[in-house]
């Protein structure tokens, strides 16, 4: 594939413009910076957001791993990477989470704890947390400039009368640095903790929305709660009180997606994140080989 | 006695307005709506003071201004022009100088609202005590458990079943949604409470059950009250010093008995006369 384009696509005064956004975010944490999300050849909410983030940042040179729900093989990863491969020339891509530079990712941060050489960009379907509560911008800019969010407290205030827990299974508000509150994106709440003090750089954008924040390295990322019903991620404890394992490679640490078996029709679960996944196999594997010849050694 | 607030020539057009606005318009001149530019002078040239634990009743017919000049202290409004100074534990607030990020934090803190229409006071997507919830959170409190009782205590003084504190405020009758918000407006045990026509569209047996609990508040929490209405029969049982209002101005203040006996302006003559 070739470049009839620039490398990036966009050309060099929109990337310009990106990255000054992205300083912004960077500089004041947690603050939605407004900028002039361009036309990409793809529905806006299919990612757009976090692609001009990538597109504006990514360098020859650099490896890049795209993922959306975990997954490096589903349809809307497999199209933006080969978007981004197409436009970008020089650059390489992987599916491991250590070998890349860069990652741009939907729904979900990589198990693998990220380095402070790594940057992820997370793509954003709707960047402000407090439109679930004020219908008008202009008073929710108000609301965020005063550090107001006591109604998304009632909001879990209310969740909590009605389910007797906070029932948001994902984009938790979270509070990044004492002030902003952001929407994280629809990650699990089992990602958020993966915030707070981060050494690598979270991006996030959105582009139908036409906003670009951050979460800084090192930077405090709190998610809304009451002092005594404090914040609390996906257990996976099944009936029998025991802590679900992946079907695949039997890890018990990891955040677990449930489907159903089409033929059995019982429900399966899964590690989310593939590489992760696949990783947990070839270390058991290797394990078992390592065993095995010790045993032909000793034998 | 303690000062509490201290309100000076506080003025409110709505419109473009002009030099000669608050010349022509007025009781003298029959309307509050300037011949010259066409702007509305809602009020001019209120001044009252009030202290700890006193109800001031302010009365006039609709249109008269005495709901802008307490929307205005509530920060509901901005004011044209005046001066209003809150004492509060040996602090001083000069409320419109103050930058809307303060002046927020002082009605959540330290006012309380009750409107006439609980649409304005209550949030009516959530329960009774999600609303009471949501001043104490503003507030600062944190504490769930901690703010459950207080909604359940506040709730049960203001005579509402602490089992419907979870119910949406909507499927309560007219009185009930009047003591939530009375509720919600005491969460803070704020020192300074505004009562906008809190009793108007109810009927008798709930408007004096209403106004027996506004005035247990007073003396339980010696909280001082600005009250609104067009209702003498309010005036009479609940406030102490009362101000009368027409077409934007002040045109008679005193004692309310005073102002009820012996009315000295034709306006208060006519009103008082059509009321007895």
């Amino acid at each position: 594939m070739s470049a009839s384009y620039p490398f990036g696509f966009l050309d060099e005064y929109a990337k310009k413009e990106v990255r000054r956004s992205a300083l912004k975010a960077v500089a004041i944490p947690g603050y939605q910076v407004p900028y002039s999300s361009r036309e990409m050849p793809m529905g806006r909410g299919f990612g757009t957001g976090g692609l001009q983030l990538t597109l504006s940042l990514l360098g020859k040179g650099e490896t890049l791993k795209v993922i959306d729900q975990g997954s490096d093989d589903s349809v809307n990863a497999v199209n933006l990477r080969s978007f981004i491969e197409m436009t970008c020339e020089g650059i390489h891509t992987t599916t491991r989470t250590d070998e890349a530079d860069f990652i741009q990712s939907r729904h979900r941060i990589p198990e693998k704890p990220l380095r402070e050489d790594q940057l992820i960009v997370l793509q954003v379907p709707y960047p402000d947390p407090l439109v679930i509560v004020e219908p008008s911008e202009d008073k929710r800019k108000m609301l965020h400039g005063e550090g107001d969010y006591s109604r998304l407290l009632v909001k879990l205030y209310e969740d909590i009368v009605k389910f007797d827990e906070i029932t948001i299974s994902h984009r938790y508000p979270t509070r990044i640095n004492g002030h902003y509150v952001i929407d994280p994106s629809p990650i699990p709440r089992w990602d958020v903790p993966k915030l707070h003090q981060s050494p690598a750089l979270i991006l996030l954008g959105a582009g139908r929305e036409k906003k670009i924040y951050a979460v800084p390295p090192y930077t405090n990322a709190e998610p809304l709660a009451f002092d005594d019903v404090p914040f609390r991620t996906e257990d996976f404890i099944d009936k029998t009180g025991q802590r679900r394992a992946c079907n695949r490679c039997g890890c018990t640490s990891s955040f677990l997606d449930e489907f159903v078996d089409s033929n059995t029709g019982e429900k399966v679960y899964q590690c989310s994140d593939a590489d992760w996944c696949d990783e947990q196999r070839s270390t058991e594997k290797s394990e078992s080989i390592d065993l095995e010849e010790r045993e032909v050694a000793n034998g | 006695m303690d000062k509490i607030l201290e309100v000076e020539n506080l003025s409110k057009v709505y419109g473009h307005g002009c030099p000669s606005c608050f010349e022509l318009t007025g009781p003298d001149y029959d309307t509050n709506i300037c011949p010259n530019c066409g702007s509305v002078v809602a009020a001019h040239n209120v001044s009252f003071e009030l202290f700890k634990g006193e109800i001031l009743g302010i009365m006039g017919e609709s249109g008269s201004g005495k709901s802008t000049a307490v929307k205005c202290l509530n920060f509901d409004q901005k004011p044209s022009t005046g001066r209003a100074i809150f004492y509060d534990e040996n602090q001083q607030h000069d409320l419109f100088s103050l930058n809307s990020a303060q002046q927020r934090k002082l009605a959540n803190h330290r006012f309380g609202m009750v409107y006439q229409n609980p649409n304005l006071g209550l949030n009516f997507d959530i329960s009774a005590g999600g609303n009471i919830a949501e001043r104490l959170l503003m507030s600062g409190v944190k504490n769930y458990t901690g703010i459950r009782c207080r909604a359940k205590d506040l709730l049960s003084r203001t005579e509402v079943l602490t089992e419907r504190m979870d119910e949406l405020p909507k499927n309560f009758s007219g009185g009930m949604q009047q003591r939530v918000q009375i509720a919600k407006a005491l969460a803070t045990n704020p020192p300074l409470l505004f009562l906008d026509e809190v009793t108007t569209g109810l009927d008798l047996s709930v408007q004096a059950a209403i106004l027996d609990l506004i005035m247990e508040i007073q003396q339980e929490m010696n909280t001082a009250m600005i009250v609104v209405t067009h209702d003498l029969g309010v005036i009479r049982l609940l406030a102490g010093r009362t101000l009368v209002m027409k077409y934007g101005r002040v045109i008679e203040s005193g004692l309310t008995d005073q102002i009820l006996e012996d009315p000295q302006h034709a306006y208060t003559q006519r009103l008082v006369a059509s009321a007895l």
